[in-house]
């Protein structure tokens, strides 16, 4: 069986879009942020690769098209932008001093957590740039001496958690501002957090989309600073 | 043929991207590039709205499952994560939330500040641009 997924373009992609798929039909059905249709999809094609003992580069074969999409993809998020640019002109204060606290939050947090927690510089400038996309964080935890591939395995966590609880915690806090809520998405859990904003709606997608640039910019700019601190 | 048009020049702008990022030093991936000069090209008009909407909005529409290889992908770095899982896991859901908090109650402060002098009837400053 593991020699026909060897051989097989399509099997890994299929398996992880049924998942997806069966996922949203959950989430329609309970209704219930645990029932994520990308958390579903992540969990269903782990187990099937470590039970049917197939590498993660097999799978990767054919799914790394998926992932090749993710630049044109990300380009065109400034549609929606461009869409919205009347409401991005009248508030853009609220746009640039939301993002720039959301920046410093994320650096503090990291920064006050890894104290308590006693962590070494290297594992702390490695969180650092956890709440920003993938390309720009790789690249500042590179810069202050990080281990890169947990910087990636965290961002990515980091965003799964935004995407599922992200409508629970602006419910909680009561973030109701369409632009607020798609900023906060997007600074907090950059683009699978802003996949999440595009379901809720189009103002919130614009601006989550424009908060993972603003954001990650930002983090670059501060957190060569905050890696001096441990 | 319309799709093809479009999904050419969304295609190019990606690749323009990818060219900046090789010229100049920013830490700044190809895609960031792209989204600014998709965005200036729709606002000088370098760009027609109807010559990406549809191909843009697909896209986008699609893009959660873009994501899908990079979470399985975890599953290689459980090794290297095992140690340091708990603290790790602490300052991940802590960060969404402090964030999510941070940048919602801000923004939608200076939102509804900025309501109330248009009520009041007070001059709003000129916006950047």
């Amino acid at each position: 069986m593991s020699h026909f997924f060897e051989d097989s373009m399509f099997a890994g992609v299929t398996l992880s879009l049924v998942a997806y798929f069966i996922g949203t039909l959950l989430k329609r059905k309970f209704k219930l942020g645990i029932f994520n249709p990308l958390l579903i999809s992540i969990i269903v094609s782990i187990i099937v690769l470590l039970v049917g003992k197939v590498d993660y580069e097999i799978y990767n074969e054919g799914a790394k098209y998926l992932s090749w999409l993710l630049t044109p993809a990300t380009v065109c998020l400034a549609i929606p932008l461009y869409e919205q640019r009347d409401l991005l002109k009248k508030n853009y204060k609220a746009v640039l001093f939301g993002l720039f606290s959301g920046v410093l939050t994320s650096l503090c947090t990291v920064f006050v957590l890894s104290l308590m927690m006693g962590l070494s510089h290297e594992e702390y400038v490695t969180l650092l740039p956890k709440s920003i996309t993938t390309a720009i964080g790789m690249g500042v935890s590179e810069e202050l001496g990080g281990y890169v591939v947990i910087t990636v395995a965290v961002i990515i966590v980091t965003g799964v958690i935004g995407n599922i609880f992200g409508e629970l915690i602006c419910k909680i806090f009561r973030i109701i501002e369409p632009i607020s809520k798609g900023l906060a998405f997007g600074s907090a859990a950059h683009a699978i957090g802003t996949a999440k904003a595009i379901e809720i709606g189009e103002v919130e997608g614009a601006m989550s989309g424009l908060a993972i640039a603003v954001s990650g910019i930002m983090t670059v700019l501060f957190a060569s600073v905050f890696a001096n601190f441990i | 043929m319309k799709y093809i048009k479009q999904f050419l020049i969304i295609l190019v702008i990606s690749f323009a991207g990818e060219l900046c990022k090789y010229i100049l030093p920013f830490p700044i991936p190809a895609s960031i590039y792209g989204m600014a000069i998709m965005f200036t090209g729709l606002m000088t008009g370098l760009v027609k709205l109807e010559d990406v909407r549809h191909t843009g909005k697909f896209l986008i529409e699609i893009m959660p499952i873009m994501f899908i290889p990079a979470g399985v992908g975890l599953v290689t770095s459980w090794g290297i994560l095992r140690p340091v899982f708990v603290p790790v896991c602490v300052i991940t859901v802590v960060t969404v939330i402090t964030v999510m908090i941070a940048t919602g109650k801000v923004s939608q402060g200076i939102i509804r500040w900025e309501q109330k002098k248009i009520e009041k009837g007070e001059v709003i400053d000129e916006p950047l641009f």
